[in-house]
């Protein structure tokens, strides 16, 4: 809890200056805004957690929108595919997509950073390949009307996209904190040698972990889709995955694994949505969007390391 | 008598909470080893930090040649002549032996351009006092670790020292190197070298030190001369009591074989099967030099080392062992050799390394039961008497003593059949020592066959019932308890017969 009470400060403060210097910041449509982003954003940050918690790393996250994007519109558009089938294809995709990841970290031992960014040049590539470069949509959406408002509608004022990761984020919450597989996860992360003589299979832990990401990319990744409602295979995705490692750092998960938590993970999604929302307010030129980002997720891990050298003093 | 090189007068220095050095005593005369002897946390580490540098004193004075001295840093020990060889080596594997003797200190052409062939010319003198039979341009990683060691030495002599700090030595090195080491030191306090002597290993001590300066508690609890030191005096200085230190004669009437090995044969030796049976209530000890597969046996047998054939039966039940988890299905656990990496994971409390291996125990539908899991942690350390605050205390806060009662804990919340000890005392001061093996006769007495790792010859001798020998891959003996000497084990170890 004192780890994410740092981050969460920030947050208050940063949501404080922003409430007094553009009233706007508190209006609905900004807050629901605001929300509908958090919830896309947070879904697969926690996937990226999770594979940061194993000391591991995914870079591949935006191309696999990208590919998954594509094959959405594709399966939906062109081959009249039922919406509930095409979920369910392309979450399987993904998912899959996340188990080869594991295993070729876990059994072929290659670095989860070489693993997951020939992912990143590959689904990328290939997402461009299939489509001959060009911007693949959901048009008017008939057909499937409620997936759509999965992505842009609300339940009670509430975007659906925040419900759907708080929803996820209770389930995985408890699946991290509470149970066993989230005690071994952290454990593997910790310590590997010492997980493997206590008679934990590490491979599959680690493994798990590439799956459980890939398939909460895969979820994030179809209401991304729709809201966007248009996918462009060379920048759709682009560098999301940065805010998914970015948001899984400022949230406490430590790259070098065995730490990290799911609310450190939220308030660190929220923060950079918060500051992306800030740039929009104020009227910051747009393309000083990832500078601001960089400095402040900079100042907030510099704090994290000041705060920590002080207590262990 | 000589005047002492070196003189730390009333040293106190205390961290957050503790009181780590109170008033400590401390000269060395050129020419003459100091052995400083006393439990972990009994100071010695800050003592020494103290005097290379590391960490500055509260209180207190340094005499270097009847001189003040003041050490502020590690730059300032150097420059007094204070050489430190510590226990985790500080040598680069991916470096020559010359480059690592010379490190930051590389003779050069122009300013900037290494000249290697002066590099390996002025290392090899430094080389040779040691008795190092390795070429200067030798890269680290084909070295042995006692070699290594000695590449540390030789850096700190081409720095100059005239005091050498030498912490635990010998913690990983083979009876054999040992001699060798020893055998280094005399030559160099031959050649004037102040020697500190840190070890756990009183055998040692006994042979090598002029003088033993024990601390206990942070103060100094006595000095023995030459003419006094015997492992009791030791002893009853470090721990401030008697200690009995006797081969055991409580053994048990040992059982039907509880484990079987047949045909084993690991990774490391896929052409040296081994077969040998450890008896319910029996603690087989394993002697052998370093290297000689026993902890290759060990690690096959609990299935984190998949070995290359081989068949195990428990209790007269063949048993299929591919991982630890099988073993530990099997009721074959393993208390490594190294118990910070392979042992504990330090940065989690205790509580949750004991349940780690079990934790199915402590759950329901998958969620783990705290409650359950706080239950059996605090029994455990009661029962192990781990000295620790509570429960929730990181395992790496703990000394390396109540570290492997943890590593036990983990084990003995369950049903050992099979308990397999790889060191199981290295670096673990001489009260948690007695502990331990108290522990493993109980056990034994209760029907638990243990296997026994150890390159610690008394230990091996006391402890065991039986003693099986290594020797590069095969087992060249199995002794009885009544025929285990010294002796006969060195050589079945050595491979003569």
């Amino acid at each position: 809890m004192k780890k994410e009470l740092g981050i969460f400060v920030l947050l208050a403060v940063v949501c404080g200056v922003l409430a007094v210097l553009s009233p706007e910041f508190l209006s609905a449509t900004n807050l629901q805004n605001l929300a509908r982003l958090i919830g896309i954003f947070g879904i697969f940050s926690i996937g990226t957690g999770i594979v940061i918690i194993t000391g591991g790393i995914d870079l591949s996250v935006g191309s696999v929108f990208a590919l998954l994007g594509v094959i959405l519109s594709i399966l939906l558009v062109e081959y009249k595919v039922p919406a509930a089938l095409a979920i369910i294809i392309v979450l399987a995709m993904t998912t899959f997509l996340g188990l080869i990841h594991g295993l070729l970290v876990t059994k072929v031992k290659i670095q989860p950073f070489i693993v997951t960014l020939c992912g990143l040049l590959f689904y990328r590539g290939l997402s461009r390949y299939i489509t001959d470069d060009n911007t693949k949509g959901f048009g008017n959406a008939a057909g499937f009307e409620t997936l759509q408002s999965v992505a842009t509608g609300s339940l009670f004022g509430i975007p659906t996209p925040f419900v759907l990761l708080v929803v996820i984020g209770t389930i995985m919450w408890v699946v991290l904190h509470r149970s066993v597989w989230g005690r071994y996860l952290f454990a593997v992360g910790r310590n590997e040698t010492a997980s493997m003589f206590s008679g934990i299979n590490t491979s599959v832990m680690i493994a798990s972990a590439y799956v459980i990401g890939g398939l909460l990319a895969g979820v994030s990744g179809i209401v991304l889709a729709f809201y966007t409602n248009s996918v462009s295979p060379s920048s759709h995705g682009n560098s999301y995955e940065l805010y998914g490692i970015a948001a899984a750092v400022l949230g406490g998960c430590s790259l070098r694994g065995g730490t990290g938590s799911i609310i450190g993970i939220f308030i660190g999604t929220a923060l950079l949505q918060v500051l992306q929302n800030l740039v929009n307010l104020l009227g910051i030129p747009s393309s000083l969007n990832f500078a601001v980002m960089g400095v402040v997720i900079m100042l907030g891990v510099i704090a994290d390391q000041v705060l920590q050298t002080r207590n262990a003093k | 008598m000589k005047e002492p090189i070196l003189q730390m007068k009333k040293i106190g220095k205390s961290f957050p909470g503790v009181r780590a050095l109170d008033g400590v005593d401390f000269e060395i005369r050129s020419g003459e080893v100091v052995a400083l002897a006393g439990e972990n946390g009994a100071g010695k580490s800050t003592l020494m930090k103290i005097l290379g540098g590391v960490y500055q004193p509260d209180e207190g004075e340094i005499f270097v040649d009847g001189e003040q001295a003041r050490i502020g840093e590690v730059s300032d020990a150097i420059r007094f002549g204070i050489g430190f060889v510590h226990q985790e080596l500080n040598v680069l594997d991916n470096l020559t032996v010359a480059e690592n003797v010379f490190l930051g200190r590389e003779p050069r052409i122009f300013g900037y351009l290494i000249d290697r062939k002066r590099l390996n010319s002025e290392a090899r003198p430094f080389l040779e006092i040691l008795g190092l039979d390795v070429a200067p341009q030798t890269p680290l990683n084909v070295l042995s670790i006692a070699k290594r060691q000695l590449v540390e030495i030789a850096k700190a002599l081409s720095l100059n020292a005239r005091i050498l700090i030498l912490d635990e030595p010998t913690s990983s090195l083979t009876l054999t190197e040992t001699d060798r080491l020893l055998e280094v030191i005399k030559d160099l306090r031959d050649r004037g070298i102040a020697v500190i002597y840190i070890s756990h290993r009183l055998g040692e001590i006994r042979e090598i030190a002029d003088r033993v300066v024990t601390l206990r508690d942070g103060r100094n609890a006595g000095v023995l001369a030459r003419d006094e030191i015997s492992h009791d005096a030791i002893v009853r200085q470090m721990v401030g009591r008697d200690i009995k230190r006797e081969k055991r004669t409580d053994r048990a009437e040992t059982g039907d074989a509880m484990l079987k090995v047949r045909d084993l044969r690991t990774s490391r030796y896929p052409e040296k099967p081994i077969s040998f049976d450890v008896r319910k209530g029996e603690i087989l000890g394993f002697a052998g030099l370093v290297g000689a597969g026993r902890t290759e046996a060990a690690q096959a047998i609990f299935g984190v080392d998949r070995p290359v054939s081989g068949t195990l039966e428990i209790d007269g039940t063949r048993a299929s062992i591919s991982d630890a988890g099988d073993a530990i299905a099997n009721g074959i656990y393993l208390v490594p050799e190294d118990r910070r990496q392979a042992g504990l994971i330090l940065e989690i409390p205790i509580r949750e390394n004991i349940t780690l291996p079990a934790l199915a125990r402590y759950s329901k539908r998958g969620l783990v039961t705290r409650s359950a899991e706080t239950d059996v942690a605090v029994r455990m350390s009661e029962k192990l008497k781990i000295k620790t605050p509570s429960v929730e205390t990181p395992a790496g806060n703990l000394s390396g003593g109540n570290q492997q009662k943890v590593v036990l804990a983990k084990w003995l919340s369950l049903e050992p059949k099979v308990l397999i000890f790889d060191e199981p005392t290295r670096g673990i001061d001489v009260g948690a020592k007695s502990e331990i093996y108290e522990l493993m006769r109980g056990l034994a007495a209760n029907g638990v066959a243990i296997m026994m790792i150890s390159s610690d010859m008394e230990e091996i001798i006391n402890e065991s019932d039986r003693v099986a020998v290594m020797h590069e891959g095969s087992i060249t003996g199995i002794l009885d308890g009544d025929n285990a000497s010294e002796e006969s084990i060195m050589k079945l170890a050595v491979g003569s017969v």
